[in-house]
């Protein structure tokens, strides 16, 4: 990774916040791949000498790119990579618009820089089409209407799926917990549960995947 | 602005033609209050629905905007040399830049500047940039030097008017009073009553927070600009942008298509849909301009604070004689739109003859106050609904059976016009059966500390009847396939949807099928925002009419053709039937007259609704809460949704609304408040960490949406009243009604935190 050439401006804002996400944001992920990157102070100004090539598995698929170290993961996958699926609401880890699966765990993609990404399995809302036929749980979540808006709902499918492969037979109480990271101002909950259930229901009995 | 439209038409209301021919009330339904998934469902799931944030352009530069951070100052100097050079900024603009020293004016009270000199709240604009990334962006951001005259502020509606508060503005702080509502005679109603009782309640300051902030993406083609919009009105947001930059309408093309909410805050454009274009216009990019998280709770919005005091008087059998009620609230710190109207219950909810309310509104440094889902309702009921169970415990009555002694059939506040319908009788005593009302209510309380209660309350809101304008067009195509045109946006509410399924059961064609284009000023027809649980009653007749003028005409094609009568036939799936001869069917892509034209194409106006007749959506709501005396938390176990919409045009998305207007309320009632601290007058709580709205954990298991049908034929041609709105309106009260119930404690001050519910406890045990 390159050297930051320059450092303009007051230098707090950028450490602060970088401080903030390499220690509490990204958990045991940060821990496990963060490595080097994060122990250097952050220029509150890159420049473009200072983007670092990575490549990202999204997807199953590898993406090699230059990236701004400071890039999040969110910026990255909507705005570099087009994959406009996963949604922005916060970018300060509160809301779960932008939850992806990061090696099958849903993760806060504004809470994760792209360079944290690389080396790591990354699934987004496009990841669990087949062609251009919906996934179980979206399907879910059309039929039980577990969305209004919509604008959350990638985001809360992301979740879904995460919390499907960790525990395929989740009680309701254990779908309102692992949902609950992800917030729906329409407040489209009671559905949210009902189709996360359902889709455990399909999978125990092998209607997909 | 009339008391009767709160809030989604400016200036003058436009009207489109009166039909010629009305269609009948449907007698039957084949699609029409089924449950549909939605037509946009795979859009939305698959992450393919391109929302206003989601569009990338080539060349596309980041806007953002630099924000004053204190509560009141002046801004005495703005330095942009530093900024102007840095890596990758195409824009910085300022009060001092010509393009935008523009006024910026509010419906009502004083004007202010784009980038206004005095800043009269935390986060008003104070310059805006566009850089290459939004990183950039930001780093410009801060490397604006803007020198302020830090200036005294006021951050407490209670106390603006008070001698100590520093003047805001130079016409004071207090609002121009509004004359008093009055019926009846107040003293008389109070000396009449046998129980009077006075109470005074707050409600705290909430926040759209809708999940996609505000903003929109500009781009220029020449003097033409297209803007895509997070928006509940395309047509509105035209009007403000062609006004400010002096365009024609026709080159202003504004496409909202998918928005990711806006309960009220997206009704209008922002001062972000006025700079992106500027931006886009001195780059010569296209520009995205979307606000953060903290913007969006400081700048865009708010259901204001309020403090009511509510004063009812009551005879020993049950009859209402009076209710008065003064409020005070704060639009914030201009007049914008979305307060007021915290009196309409007490108008009109029960029967009462004498009837008196006042409202005071007063600036305070903070952001303005805009709509938000049932503007004042969701506060007057909280009032309302905990008096009126504080009478019946006064009478010994049950809460149900008092206020069915109080039921109007009439809009008392409209002057005695009668209800189209009203199903209010049916919402509380059916809701109540469902719910088990009495089972439940005469349960012996607990003797742990963990103490169970049922609640209830009951509204109706001020409109939620629609009217014009609306136009819609369908066409049908050779094939037979079906294109619906409307301008109205769908917020989420399933608008397309229910839209479609109307076409659906017209001409016989699938739901899913039918391609609609929607909410873009340049493709589609003129319609008002989507808001004031308007939309379906508004644009269901418009639709309705398209959809049986394209039937008509195909009709009369077959019959011109098979030389028969237009009487005997009618439309099946894909062919014109002939009643009397079921062998007879001239199937639709066989019809001369179509494939010769190419197109069949029926258009739709939304006629005036009924004159001397009131349209009103009305509900009840019911909850179990537990509450934990030892630490205040309170659980909300169960919730049931009794509403009076009229006609439930499609039953999946009807309940999902229910819901989450009940969880919004939950909101409300239990954990929703923005907090100002007083020293700084910023606001300490601008995130969703610490601004805490309902998640999937502070739902009830268990939820009942209980449709109350009254068959409206006379509202409008579908049946249908608004339902986006009432079901917020009850939920807080019911909440602390069953709070009460559970444990015999009054929370008047929302949301009732585990700190606010033991402080109450405490000081009742001391009154004892």
């Amino acid at each position: 990774m390159a050297k930051k050439p320059t450092t303009k401006g007051r230098e707090h804002d950028g450490v602060t916040r970088r401080g903030f996400i390499g220690t509490v944001g990204v958990g045991a992920l940060g821990a496990a791949t963060v490595g080097t990157r994060r122990a250097e102070a952050v220029p509150e100004i890159t420049t473009p000498e200072a983007m670092v090539q990575i490549g990202l598995t999204i997807n199953g698929r590898i993406h090699r790119l230059l990236v701004e170290p400071r890039w999040t993961l969110l910026f990255t996958l909507r705005e570099r990579l087009g994959l406009t699926g996963t949604k922005v609401g916060c970018e300060r880890g509160e809301c779960g618009s932008c939850t992806v699966l990061i090696d099958g765990q849903p993760r806060y993609a504004c809470m994760t820089l792209a360079v944290e990404a690389e080396g790591s399995q990354i699934t987004t809302i496009e990841g669990l089409m087949d062609g251009e036929a919906l996934g179980d749980v979206q399907q879910a979540f059309v039929n039980e209407d577990a969305f209004q808006c919509g604008f959350c709902t990638p985001g809360q499918i992301m979740a879904a799926e995460g919390l499907l492969q960790a525990n395929p037979s989740p009680s309701n109480e254990e779908i309102r917990k692992g949902m609950s990271g992800n917030l729906c101002r329409c407040a489209a909950y009671h559905h949210i549960v009902r189709a996360v259930d359902s889709a455990a229901d399909g999978r125990r009995k092998g209607d997909n995947r | 602005m009339s008391e009767e439209s709160p809030y989604w038409i400016e200036g003058t209301v436009p009207e489109t033609p009166t039909p010629a021919e009305y269609p009948q009330p449907w007698k039957t339904t084949s699609v029409i209050g089924r449950r549909m998934a939605r037509v946009d469902a795979y859009e939305r799931v698959s992450g393919t629905a391109v929302y206003p944030s989601d569009v990338i352009l080539p060349g596309m530069l980041y806007g953002a905007i630099l924000r004053c951070p204190h509560a009141r100052a002046r801004v005495l100097s703005v330095d942009t040399a530093s900024s102007k050079a840095m890596p990758g900024v195409h824009a910085v603009i300022t009060a001092s830049t010509p393009e935008a020293d523009i006024p910026w004016a509010y419906r009502r009270g004083p004007e202010s500047r784009l980038f206004p000199t005095l800043c009269q709240h935390e986060g008003e604009a104070v310059a805006a940039v566009a850089a290459e990334t939004p990183q950039q962006a930001a780093d410009a951001l801060r490397t604006i030097r803007v020198n302020y005259e830090i200036l005294p502020h006021v951050a407490d509606q209670e106390t603006s008017s008070g001698p100590k508060s520093p003047k805001i503005w130079d016409g004071g702080n207090e609002l121009p009073a509004r004359p008093p509502y009055q019926r009846g005679d107040i003293d008389t109603g109070f000396s009449e009553a046998d129980i009077v009782l006075e109470r005074t309640f707050t409600t705290a300051c909430e926040i759209h927070a809708p999940m996609e902030t505000h903003g929109c993406v500009a781009q220029w083609d020449g003097d033409r600009l297209t803007l895509w919009e997070s928006t509940q009105g395309v047509f509105a947001v035209q009007a403000r942008v062609a006004e400010i930059l002096g365009l024609p309408l026709s080159k202003v093309r504004i496409v909202g298509h998918y928005m990711g909410g806006g309960f009220g805050s997206k009704l209008q454009a922002g001062k972000y849909s006025i700079i992106a274009p500027m931006l886009a216009r001195l780059t010569a990019r296209p520009v995205k301009l979307f606000l953060s998280r903290e913007e969006n709770m400081l700048c865009v919005g708010n259901r204001p604070p309020s403090r009511m005091t509510l004063k009812a008087g009551v005879k020993k059998d049950g009859t209402l004689t009076a209710l008065a009620m003064d409020t005070l609230s704060t639009p914030g710190a201009y007049a914008v739109s979305g307060y007021g109207l915290e009196d309409w219950q007490i108008r009109d909810l029960y029967t009462v003859p004498n009837v008196r309310t006042s409202s005071r509104f007063v600036y305070i440094n903070a952001g303005p106050a805009r709509p938000f889902r049932a503007p004042g309702h969701p506060q007057g009921s909280w009032a309302l609904e905990q008096m009126m169970d504080d009478l019946a415990e006064a009478l010994g009555m049950d809460p149900i059976a008092f206020r069915l002694k109080n039921i109007p059939s009439v809009s008392q506040a409209r002057g005695g016009k009668p209800y189209t319908t009203t199903g209010l009788k049916e919402c509380l005593t059916e809701g109540a059966a469902t719910f088990n009302w009495e089972t439940a209510r005469s349960r012996p309380a607990q003797k742990s500390h963990l103490k169970r209660g049922v609640g209830m309350g009951a509204c109706l809101w001020i409109a939620g009847g629609g009217g014009p304008p609306s136009t819609a067009i369908v066409k049908i195509f050779a094939d037979g396939s079906v294109n619906l045109n409307l301008g109205a946006s769908d917020i989420g509410t399933g608008t397309k949807s229910v839209m479609a399924m109307i076409v659906a059961e017209e001409l016989g064609v699938d739901p899913h099928a039918i391609q609609i284009e929607h909410a873009d000023t340049a493709t589609t027809q003129f319609a008002t925002p989507s808001g004031g649980s308007k939309t379906i009653p508004t644009e269901s007749p418009a639709v309705r009419e398209a959809a049986y003028a394209v039937r008509r005409r195909l009709i009369e094609l077959a019959a011109e053709q098979h030389e028969l009568n237009v009487e005997d036939l009618g439309l099946a799936t894909g062919a014109v039937i002939s009643k009397s001869d079921p062998t007879a069917t001239f199937p639709i892509t066989e019809l001369e007259g179509l494939q010769k034209r190419g197109l069949v194409m029926g258009i739709g106006y939304r006629g005036p609704n009924p004159e001397d007749v009131a349209i009103t959506p009305f509900a009840a709501q019911f909850c179990e809460v537990e509450v934990n005396t030892r630490t205040g938390e309170i659980g909300v176990l169960s919730f049931l949704g009794a509403h009076d919409s009229g006609r439930v045009m499609n039953r999946l998305t009807y309940d999902n609304q229910v819901f989450g207007g009940i969880t919004m309320g939950i909101g409300l009632a239990l954990t929703e408040e923005r907090i100002l601290d007083q020293a700084t007058g910023k606001m300490v709580n601008a995130n969703l960490h610490d601004y805490k709205i309902p998640t999937a954990l502070d739902v009830p298991a268990e939820m009942t949406s209980l449709p109350i049908d009254p068959h409206d034929e006379q509202c409008n041609t579908t049946g249908a009243k608004g339902l986006g709105e009432p079901v917020t309106i009850p939920t807080a009260g019911a909440i602390a009604n069953a709070v009460f119930h559970a444990t015999g404690v009054r929370i008047t001050q929302s949301p009732i935190t585990p700190a606010r519910f033991l402080e109450a406890q405490a000081a009742q045990a001391k009154e004892v």
